[in-house]
């Protein structure tokens, strides 16, 4: 990128950029965190990841108060003026990311017994896809990475097919083990936060592809 | 070192006129020689007290320019990070991290919150972050503060170190496992034939003393499995310095590994021979472990095919080619792995030791070979090696 005149709105937007990234380093942990703790039942780990989005939150208004800041001193146009649309947004976007975390964190704490539980297995592949999906469009929003934010957009459907074919499995096992209802439905909770995860991925996407390029990815299909 | 300067001859000139026109001007005559006298002399005092010389320093310090050029093409990532900005990052960050990162805030570069503390801190220290390049990598940042707000930063990767401790633990685990396994069934089956030595049908004994022997010869294939992969990974360093025709022992080998009753299974083809550095004993076994492997699971009425050609890069390209169910390719990357098995049921009836594989890469590496396994499920499979030709075979 081409250095600025006023050298503060280079590290005002570099400072932005920074927060962004610290805050989808968070919400990636924050995510592998809380399924570690569904699947081996770890409620201190849980409790951890409850705690730890405070710090997301509060990363969050900050990314809000110096993108209000350097809009308002500096009064930005075109690229830059992108640039830190795209960080409001994108914080907002994380912040709900790291939500869904500390949500599955909080669903794990309420499933008893593990042991019979098959869908269990599914789940950590499908949080691995979304993970996969957070982590690359970090990496992506690091480097304004248009190509690798459509690949990200492109994953998407394998997280949605995993939805589907966990609910199917979950409802199967409920109503065969009508004991496990309170479980399952928690299970079936977790399951839709991850979608949810990966729909958040996807809307970063398009965001750091705005930020990059101008325009929104080809094939949206809103 | 005095340093006289030479005597200013044109401000001495501009001395002379001025008093010159002092005098014409109509002062008094010796008032314009005083005068001159007292510029010519503060002159030539000015002039015989040369500046100070700047005070020298032995040991100047580094800039940041000249430190990026020393740490430009270390192999290890090393990045500068000033006041939360990386400043500086080397071929290998740049590589590893991507280009962008350079003038991005710390945070842009190491986003992981382990990392993040460490330099937010701003004192000299290690963290252990997950996930940097790839999801499931591991690395470790090593933090060295130069001086107020000024760090460097050095990135080692730990997940091939974590790879090789769990693949050590599972060798210990997996050795102790193959072993007592074997030798519980001899001990057990003995016990059995000590104690009711007389109650027992002689087709019971006989079949007892089958099992007893089968196992018994399955656990010295696995010793001596053993000591073969580690004789070789011990000599892995040193090159082998014997140069040999490589047909000649390939063919030998892959007969003597079909034996008489699988003959007719075994094709070989192709014409060319390479002369190659290299260990005979170790090449035949080599061929011995895949064309055995190619005949127990390849499909049974399917013939094996052995080519030895040239491969594009002049290299010498040895072919075993089957044509069985195949592998599925979730089970590629690890073949190689000792005691590593696709179907462990499958593969310990027909007597494998689990161990094949591992001695065939431990020998191709020694030989400065590659080695790559392509396969179709369904379809078969296709081992390539290829061995450098000798310099000195014309």
């Amino acid at each position: 990128m081409v250095e600025h005149t006023v050298k503060a709105f280079d590290e005002d937007i570099t400072r932005l950029r920074g927060l962004i990234s610290e805050m989808g380093g968070l919400a990636e942990v924050a995510l592998q965190e809380a399924m570690d703790a569904l699947v081996k039942g770890d409620n201190e780990l849980a409790d951890k990841v409850v705690k730890g989005d405070k710090k997301i939150d509060a990363l969050e208004s900050e990314v809000d108060k110096l993108a209000v800041r350097v809009i308002a001193l500096r009064a930005p146009m075109a690229d830059d003026l992108r640039e830190v649309i795209a960080a409001l947004k994108i914080a907002g976007v994380v912040e709900r990311i790291g939500d869904y975390s500390k949500n599955i964190a909080k669903a794990s704490r309420e499933i008893g017994d593990r042991k019979q539980f098959e869908p269990l297995t599914l789940l950590p592949a499908m949080a691995d896809v979304a993970g996969e999906m957070v982590h690359d469009i970090l990496t992506a929003y690091a480097a304004r990475d248009p190509a690798l934010a459509r690949e990200v957009i492109a994953t998407d459907e394998k997280v949605d097919a995993f939805y589907n074919s966990i609910f199917r499995n979950v409802v199967t096992h409920m109503v065969e083990n009508p004991a496990t209802i309170t479980a399952g439905a928690q299970l079936l909770f977790v399951a839709r936060n991850i979608e949810r995860i990966g729909d958040h991925a996807t809307n970063v996407a398009e965001m750091v592809h705005f930020a990059a390029t101008g325009n929104y990815p080809p094939d949206d299909d809103e | 070192m005095e340093q006289r300067q030479p005597f200013p001859i044109a401000a001495w000139l501009i001395a002379a006129i001025a008093s010159l026109g002092l005098f014409l001007a109509g002062a008094d005559v010796w008032l314009a020689g005083a005068a001159l006298l007292v510029w010519t002399g503060t002159l030539w005092l000015a002039s015989s007290t040369p500046p100070p010389a700047p005070p020298r320093e032995d040991d100047p310090p580094i800039s940041r320019y000249r430190m990026s050029e020393l740490i430009e093409n270390s192999g290890s990532p090393i990045l500068l990070v000033e006041n939360g900005r990386v400043t500086v990052a080397n071929r290998a960050a740049r590589k590893t991290l991507g280009k962008h990162i350079v003038g991005q805030d710390a945070r842009v570069a190491f986003r992981q919150p382990a990392a993040v503390k460490l330099i937010e801190r701003g004192k000299s220290g290690i963290a252990t972050i997950k996930g940097l390049v790839q999801r499931r990598d591991i690395w470790r940042v090593n933090l060295q503060k130069l001086s107020k707000g000024v760090g460097v930063v050095e990135l080692v990767n730990m997940t091939a170190e974590a790879d090789i401790s769990r693949a050590h633990t599972d060798f210990v685990a997996n050795a102790s496992h193959e072993l007592r396994t074997p030798l519980a069934s001899i001990v057990g089956y003995v016990e059995t034939l000590s104690e009711s030595e007389d109650d027992l049908a002689p087709e019971t004994r006989s079949k007892f003393l089958a099992t007893i022997l089968a196992e018994a010869n399955r656990l010295q294939s696995l010793v001596s499995d053993l000591m073969s992969l580690s004789r070789i990974e011990a000599e892995k360093h040193d090159a082998p310095s014997e140069v040999i025709s490589l047909r000649e022992h390939v063919e030998q080998a892959a007969r003597d590994a079909a034996g008489p009753d699988r003959q007719h299974r075994l094709l070989i083809e192709g014409e060319q021979d390479f002369r190659v550095e290299a260990d005979a004993r170790q090449i035949e076994q080599l061929v011995r472990n895949l064309v055995d492997n190619g005949l127990k699971y390849g499909a049974q009425n399917e013939s094996v095919v052995v080519g030895l050609d040239e491969a594009k890069s002049g290299d010498a390209r040895l072919t075993v080619r089957d044509f069985g169910e195949g592998i599925p390719p979730e089970h590629l990357p690890h073949l190689t792995r000792r005691f590593y098995r696709t179907d462990p049921g499958r593969s310990r009836a027909s007597g494998g030791t689990g161990l094949g594989l591992a001695i065939v890469k431990h020998i191709v590496e020694r030989h400065r070979g590659r080695m790559d396994i392509a396969s179709e499920p369904g379809e078969g499979t296709l081992v390539t090696i290829r061995f450098p030709v000798a310099r000195d075979a014309g």
